[in-house]
């Protein structure tokens, strides 16, 4: 079997160009390893070879983030890697954060696995732990030695697609990544435990921290809607007969947007629910419960509100990541304000 | 209130002459079980098939599962105020068919009926791959509304229930267990130096078939109230929901509710077990404030120093689950939440519909979003058709072969955020 190809990513000052004063330099590349690649050579023994080794400065990387990820990716790419690894950057701000960037760039453009190191206060490791594995260092270069077998060892393991152990085992910063496995006592069981212990005045360990909720801030009230254009966004899944684009009946991967213009009401035979949550008979009858377009065109008429938008948004909000969520609003909104749109009615189930 | 209850242990299931439990082998007798089904004319057939633990079987769309039970002496009978008259239950001696259960199947009424493999990897998430069941498969009347084709599967489970659990009767039971609850005082005096505990029991009761029934009332129509804990394992609480497959609290589950089992192993050792607050998980804020209010009133009232809460469904009861943990931290108990997680495929995004700071102590039924391949099954019981629609199927979820792509959702009870399974979720 050939060697595994890795390409490694480091900064000026690791790369021995100079400190601050080379922090300006641009990208470049050279064969083989340099400066910690050696280190990483080693850790990789036989069974993988640095091909290259991609060099910036971090000055340069921070201030032509763009320019800087295009110009590495394309000098990254030519030579063919199954790995890449950047860093380690210790509690190198600035390197920390090209590290990051650069890492999760290649990841998406390459598809291929990458890990980088940082230690937990860097502030690379905050903005990029949950889409990268960073191998957890301490702040300074001198954790070196122990760091690199640390990375080489997690790199191996996902370009041959083994199995990754939690972050104690594998020495990566805890992702935020939730994960299932079965435990060797059940929940209830734990759960009176936990009550007894806290009840003892113990210390206990929470299965799932309370994160901090993204709640948002509600647009202070419109005076007059007789001027202003409407939306109607729905995530109780009304879609047109058939269901076009396929969205699930949960876990929505996809919302749509369908047009009603010259529509008085939605119909039956033109439109319907997929909606997993709730029983479905009474909106398959009148999909207007859901999506009341009837009611809004009544309101069109009689002036209350200046326009409805001739089409509505919709997926399905039963069992939907907030992930997705956020991303189907952040990107239908684009449309909606193009479109003049300036307030949404939300519906849901 | 005083409760035994023998287990006798089935290790088998066949069809016979009779309906009988001999040597810890249950024996149907399917005609029987069909007559049973087809006493309501909303059935128009039903077929009895038997799935035993390790068979290659995939069972699909499962709406309840519910273990035979019987009363053998006390008052009242199984699911008393649904097929039996109202008495209140949960005293006396009750036997139950530990590891043989009802499984009722057939086509589908909404979306969130699920699969039970009983073997393969989809076993390892659900506890009825472990058992012996005989499965109920229903065919509704042409025409008949959803909810109406759920009570009348949810009526022929339950009737089905109570009548192979008969064959228990004077059979001798392999163990007793019992478990007692005094009344308030008397409870709270015979542990003097241990912290009081309740157990706040959330009902799936968002309507338009996601109901739960306490002696035959829908959970929508109740205040929040006090229940002795032995009530439930004679049957005061049925299932009648279509919730996602993955955390359905099926009849079988509230018969044998894990919280109540292991409150009853720490009673009268680390903890004074005093009691279960029921409450419902309406969808209207005002029933929401309502219903938690008077949650944390009982709280406070029955002086509790520490509580449990388990909610039933994910999403909008996340929002009762956390006004839940809220006041009752407020009327003074510390509270440990069990609950499941839905965080996405990638397992990234946040767990919950809502949060609150309260909520620092939490057990985690695992993340349903997790994909899981499942391999064909010989045999199939009830139906495929739905599972591409089914809540954790996608388009393409299931492949010409048989085989299944979907989260583990789709799977029953495989997160039951009631602590009943031993998978958990953390952070990698």
């Amino acid at each position: 079997m050939s060697k595994i190809r890795v390409v490694h990513y480091i900064n000026n000052f690791f790369a021995g160009i100079g400190g601050e004063e080379k922090a300006d330099i641009p990208p470049e590349i050279r064969e083989g390893v340099v400066g910690p690649g050696m280190a990483l050579r080693s850790a990789l023994k036989d069974e993988a070879e640095v091909v290259a080794t991609v060099i910036c400065g971090d000055s340069y990387f921070g201030e032509n983030i763009e320019e800087a990820k295009t110009e590495l990716l394309e000098m990254i790419k030519q030579y063919e890697p199954d790995l890449f690894i950047a860093g380690p950057a210790f509690n190198a701000g600035r390197y920390g954060v090209a590290c990051g960037t650069i890492a999760k760039a290649v990841e998406e453009e390459l598809n291929i696995p990458v890990v980088t190191g940082m230690y937990i206060e860097n502030p690379g490791a905050d903005m990029f732990k949950k889409d990268l594995h960073i191998i957890e260092t301490k702040d300074s270069a001198a954790d070196m030695r122990k760091a690199i077998p640390k990375v080489a060892k997690l790199g191996l393991k996902l370009v041959k697609g083994e199995i990754v152990g939690p972050p104690e085992e594998e020495g990566y910063l805890v992702r935020g990544i939730r994960t299932n496995y079965f435990h060797e006592k059940r929940g209830s069981e734990r759960g009176v435990d936990m009550l007894v212990k806290i009840l003892n005045g113990e210390n206990i360990t929470t299965e799932y921290p309370m994160p901090n909720f993204d709640r948002v801030e509600p647009n202070s009230a419109i005076k007059d809607m007789s001027k202003i254009k409407v939306a109607l966004v729905t995530s109780g899944g009304i879609v047109p007969q058939g269901n076009p684009d396929r969205i699930e009946s949960s876990s929505a991967t996809k919302y749509g947007i369908y047009d009603f213009s010259g529509m008085d009401s939605l119909t039956s035979d033109k439109f319907m629910t997929i909606h997993g949550g709730y029983d479905r008979a009474y909106v398959l009858e009148n999909p207007n419960l859901v999506v009341p377009l009837d009611v809004m065109r009544d309101l069109e008429r009689e002036g209350v509100i200046g326009e409805l938008a001739n089409y509505f948004v919709t997926t399905t909000g039963t069992g939907t990541s907030v992930g997705n969520a956020k991303a189907f609003g952040e990107a239908f909104s684009k449309k909606l304000v193009e479109d003049g749109v300036e307030a949404v009615i939300l519906t849901s189930t | 209130m005083r409760l035994e209850l023998g287990k006798i242990f089935i290790k088998d299931v066949q069809f016979g002459e009779s309906t009988k439990v001999e040597n810890g082998t249950l024996y149907v007798n399917k005609q029987e079980l069909i007559d049973i089904a087809m006493e309501d004319d909303r059935i128009i057939n039903a077929t009895i098939e038997l799935a035993r633990s390790g068979e290659s079987v995939r069972i699909a769309p499962v709406k309840d599962v519910i273990e035979p039970r019987v009363k053998v002496e006390g008052e009242g009978n199984i699911f008393p105020g649904v097929i039996s008259k109202v008495k209140t239950v949960g005293s006396g001696r009750t036997h139950a068919l530990v590891g043989a259960n009802i499984v009722t199947a057939g086509k589908i009424v909404g979306f969130q009926e699920g699969i039970i493999d009983m073997s393969g990897p989809g076993a390892e998430y659900t506890p009825f791959s472990k058992t012996y069941n005989v499965c109920v498969v229903v065919e509704p009347k042409e025409g008949i509304e959803t909810h109406a084709y759920e009570e009348a599967a949810r009526l022929a489970g339950l009737k089905i229930g109570a009548y192979v659990g008969n064959a228990g009767k004077d059979v001798e039971p392999d163990e007793v267990v019992v478990y007692e609850t005094k009344p308030l005082l008397e409870q709270v005096a015979q542990y003097p130096n241990l912290p009081k505990v309740g157990y706040i029991h959330m009902l799936q009761s968002q309507g338009l078939l996601h109901d739960t029934y306490y002696y035959g009332v829908d959970a929508k129509e109740i205040v929040p109230t006090f229940m002795y804990p032995t009530e439930i394992m004679d049957g005061a609480i049925v299932s009648g929901n279509c919730v996602a497959p993955c955390d359905k609290v099926t009849t079988f589950h509230h018969l044998n509710n894990p919280v109540i089992e292991d409150l009853y192993k720490r009673h009268g050792k680390d903890l004074n077990f005093i009691g279960v607050i029921l409450t419902n998980e309406n969808v209207f804020l005002a029933d929401k404030e309502r219903s938690s209010d008077m949650v944390g009133k009982f709280v406070e009232f029955l002086g509790l120093d520490g509580v449990l809460i388990t909610e039933e469904g994910y999403g909008n009861p996340d929002t009762d689950l956390m006004m839940n943990c809220k006041k009752a931290t407020k009327a003074g108990a510390k509270v440990v939440l069990i609950t499941d997680e839905f965080p996405g495929r990638d397992g990234k995004s946040q767990s919950l519909a809502d949060a609150t700071h309260e909520a620092s102590a939490l057990v985690s039924c695992g993340n349903g979003n997790i994909i899981v391949e499942l391999p064909p099954m010989k045999k199939v019981i009830g139906t495929l058709d739905y599972v591409e629609t089914m809540i954790g199927g996608y388009e393409g979820s299931l492949r010409p072969d048989g085989s299944i792509e979907a989260e583990i959702q789709i799977i029953i009870a495989s997160t039951i955020a009631n602590g009943y399974n031993k998978l958990t979720a953390r952070n990698y």
